[in-house]
C-alpha cells in the first residue's frame, strides 16, 4: 500500500479506514476516470465521425480541439437552466439523475484491473459484490425511467412519443439483454464479476470464444441489446432527431441536457466494461496461456496497472465500435427493434443458454 | 380528409384510448423548410394528415406580372431554390414559346448541360436529407462534397451557386468559361464511382431497406389521380418522362435510359432517383462531347411582348418531377398572368395517403422521398 495511504490509516484506525476513506477515495478515482473518458469520448466520437465522414471535426479549442470537451462542459454549466411552465416538474427534475445516477452506480462493482499492492491487494473495484451480475441489470433497467419521466414530465408531445418509444422498446431488449448475460455466469458458476474474470484466468479462456461460438452468440445479443439500451445508432429511437426532435429531451437545456447527454454516454462505458469484463476477459491480457505472448502481461509496469491497461483497451476498442456504427447506420423503426428483440435475439439467447447448460453437463 | 378546423374529438379506439393530434413543424427537422403537417396519431401509428403550407408565400405569380418578361427569370430561382437551372429552363422556354424565338443550338446544349447538372445536385441534396431522415448521418456529408463541385461549375460558369439566374429568353446570357468543359468533363467521369460509394452505403443496407421497403406505397392509379410526376411517378411503374415523351432543348440528341421501377414503394424511389443520377451524367458527357460552336443568343427584340390574347404551356422534367408555366400574353411587356405548376405541391398532395396507417417514423421517410422544397410550394 502507498505510503500516504498508510499515514491516512495511522491517523483515522483501520475502521474508518476501510468503511470510509478507502471507499471514498475509490470512489473518487472512479469517477475522474470514466468522466474524463466521457469527455474525451465525446471528442473522439467527433473525430472519429469527422475522419468517416470527410471531414476535420473539432479543431479550434485547443490543439487537434483537445480543450473542446471542457468548453463545452463550461458552456452547459453556464447556460440558462430552463424548466417548461406545464411541465410536471418532479418528473422534469428527475429525469436526467435517474439516466446518469444508475449508470455511474453501476461502475461500483467492475473491476477495472487485478489484485496489487496500490488497492491494498484488493482488485481494482470499489465493491465486490456476489451478486454483481444481478446488480447490473437491476441499475441498468433503472435508467430508461428516466427517460420515460422526462419524457412525460416535459409534457410536450413530441417527448411524450420519445418516453413511449424507451418505454416499449425496453422489454424487448432487456429480456434477451438478461438472458445472454446467463451464458458467462454459467460458464463461470459465479455472479461476482470478480469472480468471473478470475474464472476467465483459471480456464484460459475468454468467454466469448469459448464453448464453440455458443460465447460469441451469447455475447452478439448482449452487444445489440445493450446498442439499444444506451440509444445509440441504430436504436437511438427515443430521441430520433429527425423523426422527434431530439425526443425525450426536447424541452431540456443546460446542465439537465448534460445530464442526459452524460448519462448516454455514461451507459454505452458501462455496457461496454460489463462486455469486457463477462466475454473478454476483463483486465486479462490477451493469448495470457500462450508462452510467445509473455510480454504481452507488460510486467514492466506496476502491477494492476497492466490489467488495467488491457481493460481500457478493450473498453475503448468497443466505445470505437459505437461510433462507427453511429457513422454507418441507419435508423431502425421502433415495431422493427421490438421484432428483432422478440423474434431473434429472445430465441437466440434462451438457445445459447440451453446449449451452454447442455455442454456444462456433459 | 377531415377538416383540421373541427375538434379532433377522436373516435375511440381500442382500450378507450383516444387519439392525440402532433403538431408537425413549421419549425421541424425533417420538414424540409416550413411544411407543417397536422397528424393524428394512435400510438405512433398515423391516423391522419393535414399538409398546412404557405409558410413560404412570397406572392411569386403576382410578381411576375408586374415585371417584364427578361426581368422574371430570378424570380423562378427563388421558386425551387435547389434546382435553380430547371424553374429558369422551364420559364424561358414559355416565354420564347409564346413570343416564336428560336434557339441556337449551342445553347440548346448548354441549357441541357446544366439542367442535367443540376438535376444531379437536387437528386444530391435529396439523398442527403433522405438519408438523414432515416438515420443514416454519412451519406449527408459525402453527398454534400461532390454537391459542392457542381455549384463551383455552376457559379464558374454564371456567378452565383444557388439562384442562378443563367437563362434568358432566346439564349443563354455567357459563354462556357475556358476550361470549364474540361472540368466539368473530370467530374463527370469520377461521379459514378461516387454514386457507387453511396450506393455502398444505402443500397444493400438491411436497415435501409427494412426502412424504406413497403413504405409509402403509391399505386400508380392514385399517382395519376394525383398527378404526382417525376421520380414519384417514376418509381411506381410509369414510364413518364418529359425528356423522352415530349424532348425539349437537346434531350432528343442524346441518348439515356428513363429508369422505371415498380414496388410504388420508398425503396423504389430511391433507386429511381440513384439511377437517374447516373442516367445524367451520361447525357451531360454527351452534351460535352457534341456541343456545338456557334452563337448562344437567338436575335430578339430589345424588350419582349407577349403577343395579344396569346397563351402558352410549357412544362419540362424537373428534377422533383413536371415543372411548367403558363403564361398569357396581352401585348404588353409583362406577362398578363403566370401560372407555375409546382411538381413538389402536387407531389405533397398524395402525402397524405402514402402515410395512412403507417408510423411516426415513416412519415419522416415518405416525406423524404417526395422530395419537396418550401420555396416551390408555396411560391
Amino acid at each position: 500500500m502507498p505510503r500516504f495511504l498508510e499515514a491516512i490509516e495511522d491517523v483515522v484506525g483501520a475502521t474508518i479506514f476501510y468503511f470510509a476513506v478507502s471507499p471514498l477515495l475509490k470512489i473518487a478515482a472512479a469517477l475522474v476516470v470514466v468522466l474524463t473518458t466521457i469527455a474525451y469520448l465525446t471528442l473522439a466520437e467527433r473525430k472519429i465521425l469527422g475522419f468517416i465522414q470527410a471531414r476535420v471535426g473539432p479543431n479550434r479549442v485547443g490543439p487537434w480541439g483537445l480543450f473542446q470537451p471542457i468548453a463545452d462542459v463550461a458552456k452547459l454549466l453556464v447556460k440558462e437552466d430552463i424548466v417548461p411552465q406545464r411541465a410536471i416538474k418532479w418528473a422534469f427534475v428527475l429525469g436526467p439523475c435517474l439516466v446518469v445516477g444508475p449508470a455511474l452506480v453501476i461502475l461500483a462493482v467492475i473491476p477495472f484491473g487485478p489484485p496489487s499492492d496500490v488497492t491494498g491487494g484488493m482488485g481494482w473495484h470499489i465493491a465486490d459484490v456476489n451478486v454483481a451480475l444481478l446488480f447490473v441489470l437491476a441499475m441498468a433497467t433503472i435508467g430508461v425511467y428516466g427517460l420515460i419521466l422526462g419524457g412525460w414530465g416535459s409534457n410536450n408531445k413530441f417527448s411524450l412519443l420519445g418516453g413511449l418509444r424507451s418505454a416499449a422498446q425496453m422489454i424487448s431488449y432487456e429480456v434477451p439483454q438478461g438472458l445472454s448475460l446467463v451464458v458467462p455466469l454459467l460458464m463461470a458458476g459465479t455472479m461476482s464479476l470478480n469472480g468471473i474474470v478470475q474464472a476467465q484466468h483459471d480456464q484460459h479462456v475468454w468467454y466469448v470464444f469459448n464453448y464453440w461460438g455458443l460465447g460469441l452468440a451469447a455475447f452478439f445479443v448482449y452487444f445489440v441489446a445493450g446498442v439499444a439500451e444506451s440509444n445509440r445508432n441504430p436504436f437511438d429511437l427515443p430521441e430520433a432527431e429527425s423523426e422527434l426532435v431530439a425526443g425525450f429531451h426536447t424541452e431540456y437545456s443546460g446542465m439537465r441536457f448534460a445530464l442526459f447527454f452524460l448519462g448516454e454516454y455514461a451507459n454505452m462505458i458501462v455496457i461496454s466494461a460489463v462486455a469486457v469484463t463477462l466475454f473478454l476477459g476483463g483486465w486479462l491480457p490477451p493469448f495470457a496461456n500462450q508462452s510467445w505472448a509473455g510480454f504481452l502481461s507488460l510486467s514492466f509496469l506496476p502491477a494492476g496497472l497492466a490489467g488495467f491497461f488491457w481493460f481500457f483497451l478493450k473498453l475503448i476498442a468497443f466505445l470505437f465500435v459505437y461510433i462507427w456504427f453511429r457513422g454507418t447506420f441507419p435508423r431502425y423503426r421502433f415495431d422493427q427493434l421490438m421484432a428483432l428483440g422478440w423474434k431473434w435475439l429472445l430465441p437466440m439467447a434462451l438457445a445459447t443458454i440451453m446449449l451452454t447448460g447442455l455442454v456444462k453437463v456433459l | 380528409m377531415t377538416d383540421p378546423n373541427t375538434p379532433s374529438a377522436g373516435p375511440e379506439t381500442l382500450f378507450g384510448l383516444e387519439e392525440m393530434e402532433l403538431n408537425f413543424g413549421p419549425q421541424h427537422p425533417a420538414t424540409h423548410g416550413v411544411l407543417r403537417l397536422k397528424v393524428r396519431v394512435d400510438g405512433e401509428r398515423i391516423v391522419d394528415t393535414y399538409p398546412i403550407v404557405g409558410y413560404l408565400h412570397r406572392g411569386t405569380e403576382k410578381l411576375f406580372e408586374l415585371h417584364p418578361f427578361f426581368q422574371n427569370v430570378p424570380h423562378t430561382d427563388r421558386m425551387d431554390y435547389v434546382a435553380a437551372a430547371t424553374n429558369n429552363l422551364a420559364y424561358v422556354g414559355a416565354v420564347e414559346r409564346l413570343t416564336g424565338i428560336v434557339v441556337p443550338p449551342r445553347a440548346r446544349y448548354i441549357r441541357t448541360l446544366l439542367s442535367e447538372l443540376q438535376r444531379l445536385s437536387s437528386h444530391l441534396l435529396w439523398l442527403a436529407t433522405h438519408a438523414i431522415d432515416i438515420g443514416a448521418m454519412t451519406p449527408f456529408f459525402y453527398t454534400f462534397r461532390e454537391r459542392e463541385i457542381i455549384l463551383d461549375l455552376f457559379e464558374e460558369y454564371c456567378g452565383a451557386r444557388l439562384t442562378l439566374n443563367c437563362m434568358r429568353p432566346g439564349g443563354q446570357p455567357y459563354d462556357l468559361t475556358v476550361g470549364w468543359t474540361e472540368r466539368c468533363a473530370e467530374f463527370i467521369d469520377d461521379f459514378p464511382s461516387k454514386i457507387d460509394d453511396y450506393e455502398g452505403l444505402l443500397t444493400e443496407n438491411r436497415i435501409w431497406k427494412k426502412r424504406t421497403v413497403g413504405v409509402g406505397m403509391l399505386p400508380p392509379e392514385v399517382a395519376m389521380a394525383y398527378g404526382v410526376t417525376g421520380p414519384m411517378l417514376r418509381g411506381s411503374g410509369v414510364q413518364w418522362d418529359l425528356r423522352k415523351a415530349i424532348p425539349y432543348e437537346a434531350y432528343d440528341e442524346v441518348d439515356f435510359d428513363v429508369p422505371v421501377f415498380y414496388n410504388c414503394d420508398t425503396y423504389d424511389r430511391y433507386l429511381v432517383r440513384m439511377e437517374e443520377m447516373r442516367q445524367s451524367t451520361r447525357i451531360v458527357a454527351q452534351c460535352l462531347e457534341k456541343l456545338p460552336e456557334g452563337p448562344i443568343m437567338a436575335k430578339r427584340p430589345r424588350v419582349l411582348k407577349g403577343p395579344k390574347e396569346s397563351e402558352v404551356y410549357f412544362g419540362i422534367e424537373g428534377p422533383k418531377g413536371e415543372i411548367g408555366f403558363y403564361i398569357v400574353g396581352d401585348g404588353s411587356p409583362n406577362p398578363y398572368r403566370c401560372r407555375v405548376r409546382p411538381p413538389s405541391f402536387l407531389n405533397l398532395q398524395v402525402l397524405p395517403e402514402m402515410v395512412k396507417g403507417q408510423l411516426v417514423a415513416d412519415l419522416v421517410a415518405v416525406i423524404g422521398t417526395t422530395d419537396i422544397v418550401l420555396g416551390e410550394i408555396d411560391r
